[in-house]
């Protein structure tokens, strides 16, 4: 507990118990016996003045003036007003504090209530540029990005694999992001998709290849095909590392 | 004194008393709290408290703002307008940063008034009182570098002056500068070493003199105020209960800045746009535009005054106001231990400090009376001196003919030109303010647009606006010729006679078109009147064959003015679809407008008058700014005007073509 001087100095005058300030030495600082008791003709008193400071020590019969004037030095504080006075500091320096603070992390929280670009349907390419072989080929999406304060017109914001059987319209979109991490996943050839990070290996159709890191086959993707060739596919992000493919928020 | 840890009592209290046998916590705690002060708690020592407070604060609000901010010259006031508009809580926590850092100036000036005039500073604390003007340096240097980080108009060029102001001290001067701004010119690392001074080196010495000056402070005691009268208290809790309720009292006022503007506007059923809430943001820095509302925080503004001082002197001057006598000063202060010494040292000490604190005061006023003199100045009174001097130009041979050779009047007014002078430059001042606050503004809506800032940065989005640009375009290249009024503005006669070209104030629109086919308007001020068309075929046109009540109806007249308008796209949805057919009939016919006009496919051919297909069209005003000369404008009866556009073989035009743009867009009223 912490106790204060002043208290202390005032229970002093007391003069009756020993008061836990001071300890009565048998003129030196060293305890003669371990029982605690005290045997020597010429008493001295120690006095911690402050709590953990450095103890000064006196002949007993001085140490009525001191005491008192202790406690003429230092203000005799009512315990209840020092109560009150502690409670209102503490409220006072934690209102004050807490302003700054507060206003911190509220700006600090700010992307919690931002959300990520709805799926949409974006112009990837047109069905020309997709070879019927069923090998998949890499295409950019292009669309309109917003960075906080940045606007990036029509700029490459993510890729996906096209592929199309022989004589199809039919387009299957599969995302480079890999289901495990997210890293990017690379064509190996025209024989299969691998990821760089972890070896997930997945057949051309997106489905995976046991054993692998990754939890799910390759997350596929919306695709149409308009009338004049014109593929669009609906670009979306998904939750990584779970079997489930999620939209992520 | 630490309780022994018995393994008594509930699993805090034995946590407490393990980490204490540990760490010895308590024994800190006791030595932080439990500090004599001489003579009892009282107000006068809270200073140095609120100045700990005011820096953490700084140091939160800080941090989290570094948390957002960007520094480089495409980003960095485009992340504080980020951090200011869109996200919640931020024109808080820039507002607390902002004005807290202005608040820490006056903490400093009371502290250092308290620690002289109380005489703290004398043996043996002569240390820590260096240790605290070094502490005070380094606050008005994270005040300066602080000031550009969002690197605004108001921001880039107050720093322009203060590192300008490095570059003028002997010998190493233009290599500090260089260093500072990062090269030769301001930019991404001016912003990256102001942002590392600001927010790492500054802030880290400060720490480090913070600990030694606190560490002295306890090691000397409190100096208390004497004679000691009453007795001692204990820091904990009764002095710390008056440095907190101090604290808490800065944090209101910080926040009373932030919020009372926008408590007043809630009260008066406004709604509040918080993002203009609390710190202002200026527009985006840009070089290339003078910003005549440049001034430094009001905490320099003293030295700002003082540098007028010297006005006339050149470089010497400027060395001797930023440089010497500041260094003087600061130099007095370091010695100011020793000098307290001497018999009458301390009473120097304090009549100093008082001294600098008054001319500072003196100084800050004057700076502000400049400034802001019109709003206070009695105008009546300098009436007649203001008409004279705007007649004479200040010349002292026509003011003496001005007032019929009045040798006493003439000295009279003459005497009261000094005060006009200043209440034109105040004018001059508060118009830049203005200009600035609406450039800011509306950079700020710019930038709030969903398509959002391009990746160039926002000047570019700045550059390309018609409604910033469009005016400043035109006063600096159209409006030596052109006004550019509202007829109906009171200032609109004077302006107008000034003029030596056409008013294009609501050019393309209907009211305009109509004004040009008044007989009595056609060959005036805001038409054809000061131009070299003035007795041209157009206004013989105006003045005789449209008054022919028989060919020209006034229902014809008014098919033409909607026709015109509607070729401009100024047209009026309402008007009747036949109306404006039957003008453009009457346009197109040779035997009204057509007969010189060409209008579309009326084969008409150029080169005696303007073409009027797309007449106040985009196009149409891009072409004839660019180059009036062309057979589709006025060929070779173009007056005066210059072809803008246009430029000798191996030259520059005078204006691109986006900025012809820029002002065909806001003679428009596109943006």
């Amino acid at each position: 507990m912490l106790r204060e001087p002043a208290l202390l100095a005032s229970e002093a005058r007391d003069g009756e118990a020993q008061p836990a300030w001071s300890e009565r030495r048998p003129g030196g600082p060293k305890r003669t016996s371990g029982d605690g008791a005290w045997a020597a003709p010429s008493p001295q008193l120690t006095f911690y003045f402050l709590p953990n400071s450095r103890p000064v020590t006196i002949p007993e019969s001085a140490a009525s003036s001191v005491t008192e004037s202790i406690a003429m030095r230092i203000e005799p504080s009512d315990s209840r007003r020092g109560f009150l006075a502690k409670v209102a500091a503490v409220a006072c320096g934690g209102i004050a504090t807490l302003a700054p603070v507060a206003a911190g992390v509220w700006a600090f929280l700010d992307p919690l209530r931002r959300k990520g670009a709805a799926a949409a349907f974006l112009p990837v390419t047109d069905l020309a540029a997709i070879p019927d072989d069923g090998v998949p080929r890499q295409f950019a999406v292009i669309a309109d990005r917003v960075d906080a304060w940045t606007g990036f017109p029509r700029e490459p914001i993510g890729a996906v694999y096209l592929r199309r059987d022989k004589g199809s319209r039919e387009v299957e979109a599969l995302t480079a992001t890999c289901p495990h991490a997210g890293c990017f996943i690379e064509l190996e050839g025209t024989r299969c998709f691998r990821c760089p990070c972890h070896n997930s290996t997945f057949t051309l159709d997106g489905g995976i290849v046991q054993p692998s890191p990754s939890p799910r086959p390759m997350d596929a993707l919306e695709c149409r095909v308009g009338e004049n060739g014109e593929v669009a596919v609906k670009w979306e992000n998904f939750r990584t590392g779970i079997a489930a493919k999620e939209a992520s928020i | 004194m630490s309780q022994p840890s018995d393994g008594r009592g509930g699993p805090l209290r034995r946590l407490a008393d393990f980490l204490d046998d540990r760490t010895g916590w308590r024994g800190l705690v006791h030595e932080a709290l439990y500090e004599r002060v001489p003579g009892g708690a009282r107000w006068r020592y809270v200073w140095g408290s609120t100045l700990v407070f005011a820096f953490m604060t700084q140091v939160i609000t800080g941090l989290f703002l570094w948390a957002s901010y960007s520094a480089s010259a495409q980003t960095a006031w485009e992340s504080v307008w980020y951090i200011q508009h869109e996200m919640s809580g931020g024109w808080l926590l820039r507002g607390i940063h902002h004005f807290m850092a202005q608040a820490m100036v006056v903490l400093l000036a009371l502290h250092l008034l308290q620690v002289v005039i109380d005489g703290a500073y004398k043996a043996p604390r002569e240390v820590n009182f260096w240790l605290g003007l070094v502490l005070m340096m380094l606050v008005l240097g994270m005040a300066l570098t602080g000031y550009l980080l969002p690197w605004d108009q108001k921001g880039y060029w107050a720093t322009r002056v203060a590192t300008n102001l490095a570059g003028i001290v002997p010998v190493i001067g233009p290599s500090l500068q260089k260093l500072v701004v990062g090269g030769p010119d301001y930019g991404h690392q001016t912003l990256t070493r102001f942002f590392a001074l600001h927010a790492g080196f500054l802030p880290a010495t400060l720490v480090l003199f913070l600990v030694v000056h606190l560490a002295l402070f306890r090691k000397h005691g409190l100096h208390a105020r004497q004679p000691i009268t009453r007795p001692d208290g204990m820091f904990w809790p009764d002095q710390l209960l008056k440095d907190v309720v101090a604290m808490l009292a800065v944090m209101a006022v910080v926040l009373g800045v932030i919020l009372v503007p926008a408590a007043r506007t809630m009260l008066a059923g406004g709604e509040v746009d918080w993002g203009h809430a609390g710190a202002e943001l200026g527009a985006p820095a840009d070089p290339s535009q003078p910003y005549a509302a440049a001034r430094p925080e009001w905490y320099f503004l003293f030295l700002f005054q003082f540098l007028k001082v010297f006005e006339g002197w050149g470089a010497t001057g400027e060395f001797l106001g930023a440089i010497l006598v500041p260094g003087l000063i600061m130099g007095v202060m370091f010695l100011m231990p020793i000098l307290g010494n001497w018999k009458l040292g301390h009473r120097f000490n304090v009549a100093f400090t008082l001294g600098i604190m008054a001319g500072v005061a003196v100084l800050t006023g004057l700076a502000l009376d400049e400034d802001y003199y019109s709003l206070w100045a009695d105008k009546a009174k300098v009436a007649e001196a203001a008409k004279l001097f705007d007649e004479t130009g200040g010349d002292e041979a026509k003011l003496l003919a001005a007032v019929g050779g009045d040798q006493a009047k003439a000295a009279a007014i003459a005497g009261q030109f000094h005060t006009v002078e200043k209440i034109r430059r105040s004018e001059a001042f508060l118009a830049a303010v203005k200009t600035a606050r609406a450039d800011a503004a509306r950079a700020a809506e710019l930038a709030g647009r969903p398509e959002r800032i391009p990746p160039g940065g926002a000047l570019e989005l700045v550059r390309r606006d018609p409604l910033s640009q469009g005016p400043r375009l035109f006063a600096q290249h159209c409006a030596s010729c052109h006004a550019h009024v509202d007829p109906a503005a009171p200032e609109a006669a004077t302006i107008l006679a000034k003029s030596s070209a056409a008013n294009l104030h609501a050019f393309g629109t209907a009211a305009w078109m109509k004004g040009l086919l008044d007989p009595d308007q056609v060959a005036g001020p805001a038409y054809f009147g000061n131009t070299a068309h003035k007795d041209g075929d157009m206004v013989s046109f105006v003045q005789n064959d449209l008054q022919d009540a028989d060919s020209w109806k006034p229902a014809d007249i008014e098919a033409v003015i909607a026709a015109m308008a509607a070729e401009a796209g100024h047209g009026d949805p309402q008007a009747p679809a036949a109306t404006v057919a039957r003008g453009r009939e009457l346009v197109a016919s040779d035997e009204r407008c057509g007969s010189c006009h060409r209008f579309r496919d009326n084969g008409t051919d150029l080169g005696t008058a303007c073409d009027l297909t797309g007449w106040g069209g985009r196009e149409w005003l891009v072409g004839i700014i660019a180059d009036p000369t062309h057979e589709r404008f006025y060929g070779d009866t173009n007056d005066r005007m210059p072809s803008f556009g246009k430029a000798a073989e191996g030259s520059v035009p005078r204006l691109t073509n986006e900025q012809i743009g820029l002002i065909a867009d806001w003679l428009r009223g596109e943006w």
